[in-house]
């Protein structure tokens, strides 16, 4: 159910690095070889040899990571291609280190029948760099009213369903949703938000919107829903995912719902669990405006804390492309969102991994947990597993925005930080999908290999 | 000083300086030829994309009494109206190579925007609901006209909190002058985290008389139908500032325009309490303190002016 364009499998060996594979238990240097695409030997550094008409690259004083998934992305297409495509998004996505993407279905048109469904997924096998897995809508143009055609939409490939970027606000077309689900299967996910009480806000509703005079969004209005919908979901005995946690109070109903039994399971963004709503006092930059918004450190702690007591599953990006003009215009007119494919594992592990507040095997393994929440593959590094890999350099310095974006969008709430790790290479279902510019490989073997810009 | 932004730019020593400018100014406003020539040959723009009588007259007055040369625009009638953004109506203007530009815009943060894309001074002449420095600069002054020094003095604002601009600017202004300031409205009507800017909230006007001075806020009759209030006539019995509740010994202020029988009662407006005239009158010697403290003083024009083609125009 994961489209990418067909490129020849790589066959390549990662000499040296440090592999760190929480799933596989592996925490030590390793060499490790891929053929055809597959992971064909894992072994001690230095024993294994150069594959025919493969690549080496050299791994020393790196790490070898399973690459990343990120189940909560926007790709723009179809529609909005002026604000991202399927060719720069994953691009995006394989610069930041991520093997798999599942793009939101809140384009134009919307991804709420079979036959758009369908179209999108052959234009994913043209473009995309990364496979790439579609969530259909909910209900019928996101209006909110009646269901789509959950079962022939799984059919045809949707993983679950999400009105994203809205709630699906009556609940009794969720519960008719989560009756369905028996038939249709795919999980729910909801992002959560009661309009009625986020009403015109465009941040945070706290101290500081009370000072910039901004209308406030409440926490309340992303936790009363989370309850509900666990409450639904719990009588219905439904599946869902809580989308962008952004609250102390939404990750305590998350938890209460968890402890009652209920199939739930949520994620947090990268922007969430790094960053406060102080930051927009400083010049009110419309990068820094998304939904749900950057909340309280108080907040951010209870994210953090989640993250690692596993209330929340899982992180993901929200990536959320817009064009420069778009994003160029006073706080309240700008539309939300961030961009995050390219800075999530830098974010995170520069702001809570680098100063101890949480270990890398843990990030490493929420950076593609995601995966389970949406039934699909998790990577590993494994013997006789595809190739989803990321290598990174966890000492490298880099300034986000620097040498511009793979995303055709530029409007990143890291734009012009100092952030450590960087990603060097990735490897996405066994295809070379990215190596970064300053990144060398050290023997090229001629033939077999075919690198993101050979095809 | 280069731009008036938000009030929060200003320590007390500036607002003074200002303020004692202002009064050197009257005398200016009393003469038959009101006018002087200290900003003469420097140009303003004043955009005012959102209704204004008051700010803008005061605004357009104080700059011809300096014989500053002065364009106002509203969005009504421009290229706003086209679907022209913010950033290219700037840039364009800013090809006239004004001086300064006076901007009132519905949205917060405008103010700064402006300032990011001109080599103009910028003045904030009110952006959404955040700041409106220089009315907090005027009510000062009329303020201080009344009782002299703030030190000490306890300043409640009434009404309508958390949709006033006026409201934000005046509690760092009349904090910053000394005085202490309490913020009191209906729970619907005031920001959650009011009190991180320094104030007291209330939601009565039981202890009303503790004031030194009320600053009453425009209600604003849309409110009702957000049901912020449940009706004018509840809010006037709770919040109405009248003859009973306003003792003779306080100052009653208001930015105008007032609801008369809403927010005040009609005998507290024509009490000799009342300085709401003054607060008006105070508004042009101050803005023309503002332009000067932003336009004296910084390199005069150069004398054959460039030929700028203004952008897209």
């Amino acid at each position: 159910m994961l489209d990418s364009r067909p490129t020849a499998r790589a066959d390549l060996l990662v000499r040296g690095a440090h592999v760190l594979d929480p799933r596989s238990g592996i925490d030590a240097p390793h060499d490790v070889l891929v053929r055809g695409g597959e992971i064909a030997e894992i072994g001690a550094p230095g024993c294994l040899d150069t594959p025919e008409g493969g690549e080496v690259v050299d791994g020393e004083g790196r790490h070898l990571l399973p690459g990343f998934v990120d189940p909560h992305v926007h790709l723009r297409t179809p529609g909005h291609e002026h604000k991202e495509d399927l060719d720069s998004g994953t691009r995006a996505a394989a610069a930041g280190g991520y093997v798999a993407v599942v793009a939101m279905p809140n384009t134009d048109p919307v991804v709420d029948s079979a036959s758009i469904l369908l179209s999108l997924r052959e234009q994913a096998r043209r473009e995309a760099r990364v496979p790439v897995g579609f969530l259909a809508s909910v209900t019928r143009g996101l209006g909110g009213e009646a269901l789509t055609e959950m079962a022939e939409l799984r059919d045809a490939g949707a993983l679950g369903f999400t009105d994203d970027g809205k709630p699906v606000h009556r609940a009794g077309i969720l519960r008719k949703a989560l009756q369905y689900q028996r038939l249709a299967g795919g999980v729910l996910c909801l992002h959560e938000e009661d309009p009625t009480l986020s009403g015109r806000g465009v941040m945070h509703e706290g101290n500081v919107s009370a000072r910039l005079g901004l209308a406030g969004i409440p926490s309340v209005s992303e936790s009363t829903l989370i309850a509900r919908d666990a409450a639904l979901a719990g009588y219905e005995d439904g599946r869902i995912h809580i989308q962008h946690l952004s609250a102390r109070e939404s990750v305590e109903a998350v938890a209460a719902a968890k402890a009652r039994g209920v199939q739930i399971t949520a994620e947090a963004s990268p922007h969430h669990l790094t960053l406060t709503d102080a930051a927009l006092l400083d010049d009110l930059d419309t990068r820094l405006k998304m939904n749900p918004p950057l909340r309280t450190e108080d907040d951010r702690q209870a994210l953090i804390d989640g993250l690692r007591d596993g209330t929340i599953d899982c992180i993901a990006t929200d990536h959320a492309p817009h064009a420069r003009e778009e994003k160029e215009v006073p706080f309240e007119e700008a539309p939300m969102g961030t961009t995050g494919l390219e800075t999530a594992f830098a974010a995170v592990y520069t702001e809570l991994v680098a100063p101890g507040v949480l270990g890398l095997a843990l990030v490493v393994d929420r950076m593609s947990s995601g995966a389970a929440a949406l039934d699909l593959p998790l990577p590993a590094i494994q013997v006789g597993r595809p190739a989803d890999l990321c290598l990174v350099d966890l000492e490298a310095e880099w300034e986000v925005g620097e040498h511009g974006y793979e995303s055709r969008a530029e409007n990143c709430c890291f734009a012009g930080r100092t952030l450590r790790g960087r990603v060097l290479a990735t490897v996405a279902a066994g295809v070379i999908a990215y190596r970064e510019r300053s990144f060398k490989v050290v023997d090229t073997v001629a033939a077999g290999f075919a690198g993101p810009d050979a095809g | 000083m280069r731009h008036l932004l938000s009030i929060e730019d200003l320590d007390r020593a500036t607002m003074e300086r200002i303020l004692d400018r202002a009064k050197s100014f009257t005398e200016v406003s009393e003469r038959e030829i009101k006018k002087v020539p200290a900003l003469r040959g420097r140009r303003v723009l004043n955009l005012f994309w959102e209704a204004s009588t008051r700010t803008r007259s005061s605004f357009e007055l104080a700059a011809k009494a300096l014989s500053a040369d002065v364009v106002n625009l509203s969005s009504s009638g421009s290229a706003i109206e086209k679907g022209e953004s913010l950033k290219d109506t700037v840039q364009t203007l800013s090809a006239y190579r004004p001086d300064l530009i006076v901007i009132r815009s519905p949205h917060v943060g405008a103010a700064h925007l402006v300032a990011r894309w001109t080599d103009a001074g910028v003045v904030n002449a009110g952006d959404g609901k955040h700041e409106h420095p220089t009315q907090a600069l005027l009510d000062l002054y009329a303020l201080r006209d009344r009782i002299g020094s703030l030190d000490g003095a306890s300043i409640w604002i009434v009404g309508d909190v958390l949709h006033s601009r006026v409201a934000r600017s005046n509690i760092h202004a009349f904090a910053a002058m000394g005085a202490k300031v309490t913020v009191c409205g209906p729970p619907t009507l005031i920001p959650r985290g009011m009190e991180s800017l320094g104030c007291e909230v209330e939601f009565t006007l039981d202890r009303l008389g503790e004031a030194d001075v009320v600053y009453a806020l425009r209600m604003q009759n849309e409110r009702m139908t957000d049901s912020f209030v449940p009706s004018l006539r509840e809010y006037a019995a709770r919040y109405q500032v009248d003859g009973r509740r306003l003792a003779s010994r306080q100052v009653l202020m208001h930015p105008g325009p007032v609801n008369r029988g809403v927010e005040l009662s009609a005998e507290v407006i024509d009490s000799p309490q009342a300085i709401i005239g003054q607060q008006v009158a105070a508004g042009v010697v101050v803005r023309m303190a503002v332009l000067y403290e932003l336009l004296a003083g910084r390199g005069a024009p150069a004398d054959q002016p460039r030929l700028a083609t203004p952008v897209g125009a």
